[in-house]
């Protein structure tokens, strides 16, 4: 076993995505959390891998499925949860929501809604690194479905123009809402955009976390040494459907099951438990994860919900324009 | 004091900020190498250099986003949109993260960033260069709107845009650039959110701004003309507006004009009304009238442009209907 100690970390933290999802599931169908939901089970290894790849001034941003990457960077499970609640002590106040997920004391500038919009702040976090002469990379995240809107392009076109320090990681699950690639790209290859713009790409299969991590630290170390962008590709796939609300009738349970027999989490966990000195340590992982979890869950349900008052301040920096 | 023109005032603006302040940077189409499409930013690459005056592929959601995540990085940027119009292709950057980022976060991020630019009719531009953006941008709360119609204030509320911490939309008009001016010698700022009488008068109040209220000050000769003595308030802002100023003027006046460009269909003019009506219900002899864009796209013909864009004829008109003197409204 390689690394261990990180191996262990690792494995926490993808077990707490996958478990605090569960519970987040749970909670959805119970009426504790409103709007929409979109899980990220079933690639936890690319948020928890690519996280390993980073440091922790670098910049994320992200879509609207971004529990993972929000647990990944370090917000604590109480926070996520009560904003999952639409409570006052949730990462975003209870003003955001599940799509919404913030917490940029550890760089996690969003949890955004439309999809491809997020992209050119990516590149403006990226150019504000390089224009105050730090080496923060940004690293954004967006899935095969936002490869043919406009934003997306023009975030890349602009970063790489620029050389600028970010890392373009495309999380292909293989289905746009319900419509899969084939259906709605003339590629399959999606890292093939990157030869549009000079980028250098890659283009992997995230079923084992520290391929992920390792493979995406050679783009960030590309970005951090100031040679410009880069378009990753991981290939991944998600367990559930694109929201609560979608029973993900476009793909068969043979598709699925087989995607489960590659799980990342499942595979972590194995390669823990055969080996030493990590074998003693998974029950361990799994009793802290299911405490911190449970106490999260009365966190959030705990916590009191933000009052009006709360609006006006968080509109406008300063008095109010109206 | 010296004579700037409209241009001028806003180049001079941006040049001392960013001189006082090194996060301040200007990005946009032709804004360096060209000079600026209007000569706005003439110069200021030279002074600046290229690492503060960008010049950008023609991308606005690209450069628009990209400007938002660098203020939600700790810069305040500039964003030059050639014209307003062009703003529509960067409106989700605008409306969906410059506007809701402060809010969506619960007040972790910040997005203190200026968008600029010409806006509203110029001269046969057509339908897709004339649009008046301000009734579009004024509907979105985490936003705030500025339209100044001289080269002093164009310069003291550019200033103080670029230091707010929110994001802003500063609208400029083609048609004023060649504008001139006093403006003041030393460093002055004007506060957002305060309008301006441009002319008193007690008989009706003609209420504008941007290139409007210099017709609207034609339409005030003409006025004086005929013995109908109007006050002009120049609101400047559109978010936050000035309610007071608003209501004071009515007081004194009982009848009111709104005059701008945009169409008639709900926008800035019918917010106006709608403020005059419940503030100053009490005080009004007459209808709130508004001399708008007329409900078309603009066309191309010189004379059809003219039949089209609000005229000092036809704000004569309506002062004289809420005056009860007559008036083809």
């Amino acid at each position: 076993m390689r690394e261990p100690d990180v191996a262990v970390e690792l494995y926490r933290q993808m077990l707490m995505i996958r478990r605090f999802e569960e519970e987040a599931a749970r909670a959805y169908s119970m009426g504790k959390i409103g709007g929409f939901l979109h899980l990220y089970i079933g690639q936890e290894s690319v948020a928890v891998g690519a996280s390993a790849a980073l440091e922790p001034d670098d910049y994320t941003i992200t879509t609207y499925r971004d529990h993972g990457l929000a647990l990944a960077r370090g917000m604590t499970p109480g926070a996520a949860m009560a904003e999952l609640y639409g409570r006052e002590t949730g990462c975003s106040k209870g003003l955001g929501g599940s799509m919404h997920f913030f917490d940029v004391e550890n760089r996690m500038f969003g949890g955004h809604g439309i999809v491809g919009g997020h992209l050119p702040l990516a590149t403006g976090t990226a150019f504000a690194s390089k224009y105050q002469g730090q080496d923060h990379v940004t690293m954004v995240f967006y899935g095969e479905g936002a490869s043919s809107i406009g934003a997306t392009h023009e975030g890349m076109s602009l970063a790489a123009l620029w050389k600028l320090p970010v890392v373009f990681v495309c999380e292909n699950n293989q289905y746009a809402m319900g419509t899969p690639l084939t259906r709605h790209l003339s590629l399959t290859d999606v890292s093939k955009k990157a030869d549009a713009y000079g980028m250098p790409k890659d283009r992997f299969i995230a079923d084992d976390v520290f391929t992920v991590r390792d493979r995406l630290k050679v783009a960030v170390d590309r970005a951090r040494r100031g040679d410009g962008p880069s378009l990753i590709e991981v290939r991944t796939y998600r367990f559930r459907g694109h929201s609560m609300s979608d029973p993900a009738k476009y793909r068969t349970k043979d598709e699925v099951e087989d995607h489960k027999r590659n799980d990342a989490l499942q595979r972590l966990e194995r390669q823990l438990e055969e080996h030493e000195p990590t074998s003693a340590l998974v029950a361990d992982v799994k009793q802290q994860v299911e405490d911190d979890l449970q106490a999260a869950l009365k966190f959030a349900e705990d916590s009191p919900e933000p009052g009006a008052d709360i609006l006006a301040p968080t509109t406008y920096a300063g008095d109010f324009a109206g | 004091m010296s004579e700037l023109r409209f241009r001028d005032a806003v180049r001079a603006a941006m040049a001392e900020e960013m001189e006082r302040d090194e996060r301040v940077f200007l990005i946009g189409e032709e804004v360096g190498h060209y000079q600026g499409a209007y000569k706005v930013s003439q110069g200021l690459l030279s002074k600046f250099g290229e690492k503060r005056v960008i010049d950008t592929p023609i991308a606005e959601a690209g450069f628009a986003g990209l400007g938002i995540g660098a203020a939600m990085a700790g810069l305040r940027p500039i964003v030059e949109f050639m014209t307003w119009n062009f703003s529509s292709v960067a409106f989700d950057q605008i409306l969906n993260n410059a506007a809701k980022m402060r809010q969506m976060s619960g007040g972790q991020l910040t997005v203190p960033i200026v968008f600029r630019g010409p806006n509203a009719s110029a001269r046969q531009v057509g339908s897709q260069h004339s649009h008046a953006m301000e009734h579009f941008y004024t509907h979105v709360p985490g936003l705030k709107v500025v339209a100044p119609s001289t080269p002093a204030d164009a310069k003291g509320l550019l200033k103080s845009a670029i230091r707010d911490d929110n994001p802003v939309i500063f609208l400029e008009s083609e048609t004023l650039y060649m504008f001139k001016g006093e403006v003041p010698d030393e460093d002055y700022v004007i506060p957002i959110g305060t309008g301006r009488i441009a002319r008193e008068g007690k008989d009706a109040t003609i209420i504008s701004w941007s290139r409007l209220l210099q017709v609207s000050l034609e339409a005030a000769d003409v006025l004086a003309t005929d013995g109908i003595d109007v006050e002009v308030l120049d609101m400047r802002c559109l978010r936050p507006l000035d309610e007071q100023l608003l209501v004071q003027s009515v007081r004194k006046t009982h009848r009111a004009v709104v005059a701008y460009e945009g169409w008639p269909y709900g926008g800035v003019g019918a917010e106006i009304s709608d403020r005059i009506q419940r503030l100053a219900f009490d005080d009004l002899d007459a209808p709130v009238l508004r001399v708008t864009t007329l409900d078309y796209p603009m066309p191309y013909n010189a004379n059809l442009e003219q039949h089209v864009i609000p005229s000092a004829s036809r704000i004569v008109d309506a002062v004289k209907k809420v005056t009860y003197q007559g008036g083809n409204v």
